[in-house]
C-alpha cells in the first residue's frame, strides 16, 4: 500500500513541479490569491456601507460570506484548465506513452493527476480566503460566523474537486485538447448554475440547504472520480486519434440494445422483462428511497401543519377546501386525461435529464421530490382533518398503483445507468455503456411505463376525482 | 533452470534441482520470502522470472530461472482490431535472449501497434504474447516493468532537467536512490549528456532528446527492449554510438525489437528480420534466410583474365549461370563452400586465369523492395 501511495505521489509531484514552473499558471494564481481578495474586500466594504445607509444591514451581512465564496471560487477555476489537459495534453505533446509503458497502474496515474490538478488551485483558494478575511478583520468588518466559514471552505473544496474530477473524465476520454476545451462547457454551465443557486441560498440564509448542496456536490465528485477510474483506458489514450460523432454507431448500439434479437412483440416483452429483472436491485433501492422519502415528507408536513394552520386562520382553511372541491370538477383543465398523462411523462423525462447530467443523482432527487409530494399531501390532509389512510386509499392508490410503479421502474433504470457508468467494464466504452443504458430505460418506458401511465391517467382523470369528491362530501 | 521452489502458506520450501549460474541465489531466495509470486521485484531489479507454476496442496509452486533460459519475446497470432480495421493481423514472433529482431514495413503497416501490444499498452484482439515469461494480458504491469521502451515520439517533459527526468523514471521503476544516481550518471556519460544533464530538456536538440529518451528506456536495465526508430533525428556520430550501444546490449543477452525504416541500420543490427505488410508478417527469418527465400541462392561473380567463351569452359552442373560476358560470368550455387573451390580448380586446370571470385552483394534494401513488389503484385514470397 505504501508503495502504491508513493507511486501516486510520484505522478502528482511531477505534475505539480511542472505546474509551478509554468508562468501561465503561476501569474493568474498570484493575482487571484493576492490582488483579487483585496478587490473583494473593497467591494464588501462599499456594499456594507451602502446597504447600511439605507437600513438594509442584513444584505450587507449576507454580502460578506457571498464574496468569501467568490474569493474561494475564482482560483478554483484554474483547476479546470490544468485538469482538462491532464491526459489529452500529454497525449498531444507525446509524453504520455512512456508513462503508459511504465509499470504504473491506471489508478496511480489517474489519482496522481487528480491530486496535482486539485492541490494548487485549492491552496490558492485558501490563501485568497485568508487574505480576504484578514482584510475584513483589519477593517473591523464583522467576519462570517464559524459555521458559515466552515461551510464556505467545504463548499470551495467540494467545488474544486467536482470541477477537477469532471475535467479529468473529459481529459481521459478526449482525443485532443481542443476537443476537451469544447467539452468543458459540460462542466462550466452546471457549475455556473450551481454557483447561482448557492448564491441565492447564501442571501436567503438557508444554511441547512447549503449543507445539502455541499453534500450533493461531494457525492457527485466521488461519482465522477469513480466514473473516470472505471473508464480510464491506456488504449483509448493511445489508440483514438480523431473526434467523430459516429451517429451510425450510436444508432446501431441503441437499436441493438432496444430491440435485442426479438422477432415478435412477445419476444421483445420477454427481453424487456429480463431487463427489468436485471435491474431488480436498483428497483429495490429506489423503493426503499421512496418509502423513506414519503415518510419523511409526511412527518415534516405533520410537524409543520400547526404553524401553517395558525398562519392561514379558520377562514383560510375553508377557502382552501372549497378551492380543492372546485378543482375536482371534471371540466377543470389540469385534470384532463391528456394533461395528467403528459405531465407524468414530462416528470419522468425531466428525471432522466437530471439523471444523465448528474450520474443518476439528480434523477433520483427528482423521483424523491415526486414521492415526497405524496407523503407531504397525506401529512397536510391529516392536518386539515381528513384521515391520511382514507386519502391514500381513495385519492392516491387507485391511480398511484400504476403511476408510482411507472415512476419507480423508470427511476430505477436511471439509477442503474449511473451504476453501470461507474462500474469498470473493460469490454465496453463509456459511450457504449451510456447508450445501452439509455436504450434499456427507453424499452422499460415503452414496454411498461407508458401503458401504466395511460392507465393511471385514465383513473386519475375519471375515477379518482369522483372518489375524492365523494370522500370530501 | 536453476531451481524449483514452493510456498506453503507463508513458508517457502526450496529444493535445488540443478546448479547453473549461482550468483543470484541468496539474493533472490530472500526476495521470495517476502513476495509470494513476484520473483522480479522492481525494488531489487532481480532478473529471475517464473518459467512455470503449478498448484500442489495448499501451496503454489514455481520453477524459476534466469532470463537467459527463455524465449524472451514470444507471440502467436497476435492481432489488433480498431473498429472494423485490423491494424495487426496474426503476427507470430520469437526473440531469444541476445537477439535483435528488426521489424520492417511501410508507415501504418502495424509495427508500432505490435510493439504497443508487447508493452501491454494495447490489448490484443486475438492471439497471445508473452514477454519475459509473463502474459501481456494477465500480467501487464509485470511486463511493463521488464521492458524498456523507446517510443515513436521522444516523450520528454520540456520543463524538467535531464537529471530530474531520469530520476523520475528511475523512481517509477522502483530503483533505489543510490542505484538511480549511479545508473543516470553512467547513461549521461555514455551518451555524452553529462555536461547538459542539468539543463531543461526543452532546450535540447533533437538528437540529444533522442539520446535521453533512449537513456530513459535503459534506466532500469530491462531484459527486453522495444525501440521505435532509435536513431531517427540523430547525427551520424550519435547514430553510430546508439547502434554500438544496442550491439552491446545484445551482447549482454538482452532481447531487442527495433522498428526502423533505416535499412542500413537494420542490416547492421538484425539477427532476424520480419517484414510486416498491412498488419501481416509476410516474411521473417535471418537475413541470409530471407535473401535465399526471395532472391534464391547466393550469387557469385568470377572475373577471368582475357576473353573466354563460357560454352567452352567445363563447369559443375549444379550451378545456375545468371549472367555472362567475355571476361567472366555470374552464377548461383546452393553450397558455395563445396562448389566454389571446384569451379576455381576446374578453371585453373583449363589454364583459364581467375582474377577474382566474389559474392555479389545483395543489400537489405533490394530484398525489402523485392518483397514489397511481390506482395503488392499478389505474388507468393
Amino acid at each position: 500500500m505504501k508503495r502504491n501511495f508513493k507511486q501516486v505521489w510520484l505522478v502528482a509531484s511531477r505534475e505539480l513541479r511542472d505546474q509551478l514552473r509554468d508562468w501561465r499558471i503561476i501569474f493568474p494564481m498570484i493575482a487571484l490569491t493576492v490582488f483579487f481578495p483585496f478587490l473583494m474586500y473593497y467591494t464588501a466594504r462599499l456594499a456594507v456601507e451602502l446597504v447600511n445607509k439605507y437600513g438594509a444591514g442584513l444584505m450587507g451581512e449576507r454580502m460578506v460570506p457571498f464574496l468569501l465564496m467568490v474569493v474561494g471560487f475564482f482560483p478554483v477555476t484554474v483547476a479546470l484548465v490544468v485538469a482538462l489537459e491532464a491526459f489529452v495534453g500529454e497525449k498531444e505533446r507525446g509524453t504520455i506513452e512512456p508513462l503508459l509503458s511504465s509499470p504504473l497502474e491506471d489508478w496511480h496515474l489517474y489519482v496522481g493527476k487528480l491530486i496535482a490538478g486539485t492541490i494548487v488551485p485549492l491552496i490558492a483558494a485558501y490563501l485568497g480566503i485568508s487574505v480576504y478575511l484578514t482584510s475584513l478583520w483589519v477593517s473591523h468588518i464583522p467576519l462570517p460566523n464559524s459555521s458559515m466559514l466552515a461551510q464556505t471552505i467545504t463548499l470551495t473544496t467540494a467545488q474544486g474537486v467536482l470541477m477537477v474530477s469532471g475535467a479529468m473524465v473529459i481529459s481521459a476520454q478526449s482525443t485532443s485538447v481542443r476537443g476537451a476545451n469544447l467539452l468543458a462547457s459540460f462542466i462550466i454551465i452546471p457549475i455556473a448554475l450551481l454557483i447561482q443557486g448557492e448564491s441565492i441560498l447564501m442571501f436567503w440564509g438557508s444554511n441547512t440547504i447549503l449543507w445539502l448542496a455541499v453534500f450533493g456536490v461531494t457525492v457527485l465528485s466521488i461519482l465522477l472520480i469513480r466514473l473516470g477510474l472505471a473508464h480510464f483506458r491506456r488504449e483509448s489514450l493511445i489508440g483514438r486519434e480523431i473526434d467523430i460523432l459516429n451517429f451510425r454507431f450510436m444508432w446501431n448500439t441503441f437499436r441493438k440494445q432496444f430491440f435485442g434479437t426479438a422477432r415478435h412483440p412477445s419476444d421483445w416483452y420477454r427481453d424487456t422483462s429480463n431487463t427489468l429483472y436485471q435491474q431488480r436491485y436498483s428497483i429495490l433501492i429506489v423503493i426503499v428511497i421512496g418509502i423513506i422519502g414519503a415518510f419523511s415528507a409526511y412527518f415534516y408536513a405533520v410537524y409543520k401543519m400547526p404553524f401553517l394552520l395558525e398562519s392561514a386562520g379558520q377562514a383560510g382553511i375553508k377557502d382552501i377546501i372549497s378551492e380543492v372541491k372546485q378543482d375536482l370538477s371534471f371540466e377543470a383543465p389540469q385534470l384532463s386525461f391528456s394533461y395528467i398523462f403528459l405531465n407524468n411523462l414530462r416528470a419522468i423525462i425531466v428525471s432522466l435529464i437530471f439523471g444523465v447530467l448528474t450520474l443518476s443523482v439528480g434523477g433520483i432527487m427528482a423521483y424523491l421530490l415526486n414521492i415526497g409530494l405524496v407523503g407531504g399531501v397525506l401529512g397536510l390532509s391529516g392536518g386539515l382533518g381528513y384521515s391520511p389512510v382514507m386519502v391514500l386509499i381513495v385519492g392516491v392508490l387507485p391511480h398511484g398503483i400504476f403511476e408510482i410503479t411507472a415512476v419507480v421502474i423508470t427511476s430505477a433504470a436511471i439509477l442503474h445507468m449511473g451504476v453501470m457508468l461507474v462500474t469498470p467494464d473493460p469490454n465496453r466504452t463509456m459511450s457504449q455503456v451510456f447508450i445501452e443504458s439509455l436504450a434499456n430505460w427507453s424499452r422499460i418506458l415503452v414496454g411498461f411505463a407508458l401503458p401504466l401511465l395511460i392507465i393511471a391517467a385514465g383513473i386519475e382523470a375519471y375515477i379518482t376525482p369522483m372518489l375524492i369528491a365523494h370522500f370530501l362530501r | 533452470m536453476l531451481f524449483s521452489g514452493g510456498t506453503g502458506r507463508q513458508k517457502l520450501n526450496i529444493s535445488f534441482v540443478s546448479f547453473g549460474i549461482s550468483q543470484f541465489f541468496v539474493f533472490d531466495i530472500s526476495l521470495k520470502l517476502v513476495s509470494q509470486k513476484s520473483f522480479l521485484s522492481p525494488d531489487s531489479q532481480s532478473t529471475f522470472i517464473p518459467v512455470a507454476e503449478w498448484s500442489r496442496g495448499e501451496g503454489q509452486c514455481f520453477q524459476v530461472g534466469h532470463w537467459n533460459d527463455l524465449v524472451m519475446i514470444s507471440c502467436y497470432d497476435l492481432s489488433k482490431q480498431f473498429g472494423e480495421f485490423w491494424a495487426v493481423d496474426g503476427v507470430t514472433l520469437d526473440v531469444q535472449p541476445g537477439e535483435v529482431l528488426v521489424l520492417l514495413g511501410q508507415n501504418g503497416a502495424g509495427k508500432t501497434t505490435t510493439v504497443r501490444m508487447l508493452t501491454a499498452v494495447l490489448t490484443p484482439s486475438r492471439g497471445w504474447a508473452k514477454v519475459a515469461g509473463y502474459d501481456v494480458m494477465k500480467h501487464p504491469s509485470k511486463v511493463r516493468s521488464l521492458v524498456g521502451v523507446l517510443t515513436e515520439q521522444h516523450g520528454l517533459y520540456a520543463r524538467m532537467t535531464a537529471e530530474e527526468y531520469l530520476d523520475f523514471f528511475g523512481q517509477v521503476y522502483g530503483i533505489d536512490p543510490v542505484a538511480r544516481r549511479a545508473r543516470s550518471n553512467y547513461l549521461f556519460e555514455y551518451f555524452g549528456l553529462m555536461q547538459v544533464a542539468d539543463r531543461r530538456t526543452g532546450e535540447y536538440s533533437k538528437g540529444m532528446r533522442q539520446k535521453l529518451a533512449l537513456a530513459r528506456a535503459l534506466i532500469h536495465e530491462p531484459p527486453v527492449l522495444l525501440l521505435d526508430e532509435p536513431t531517427s533525428a540523430m547525427d551520424p556520430e550519435s547514430a553510430r554510438l546508439v547502434r554500438d550501444h544496442i550491439a552491446d546490449l545484445r551482447s549482454s543477452q538482452r532481447s531487442i525489437i527495433i522498428c526502423t525504416h533505416n535499412l542500413t541500420e537494420a542490416e547492421y543490427l538484425a539477427d532476424k528480420i520480419a517484414i510486416i505488410y498491412r498488419g501481416k508478417t509476410i516474411i521473417q527469418g535471418t537475413l541470409d534466410e530471407i535473401k535465399q527465400k526471395l532472391m534464391g541462392p547466393a550469387e557469385y561473380e568470377i572475373r577471368l583474365g582475357g576473353e573466354w567463351s563460357l560454352d567452352r569452359l567445363r563447369l559443375p552442373e549444379n550451378i545456375r549461370v545468371t549472367s555472362r560476358g567475355s571476361h567472366g560470368f555470374a552464377y548461383q550455387v546452393d553450397q558455395p563452400a563445396v562448389t566454389n573451390p571446384i569451379i576455381v580448380q576446374n578453371l585453373t586446370g583449363q589454364q583459364v586465369p581467375v582474377i577474382s571470385l566474389q559474392e555479389v552483394p545483395r543489400s537489405l534494401e533490394q530484398i525489402y523492395l523485392e518483397a514489397m513488389a511481390r506482395v503488392e503484385k499478389g505474388m507468393a514470397l
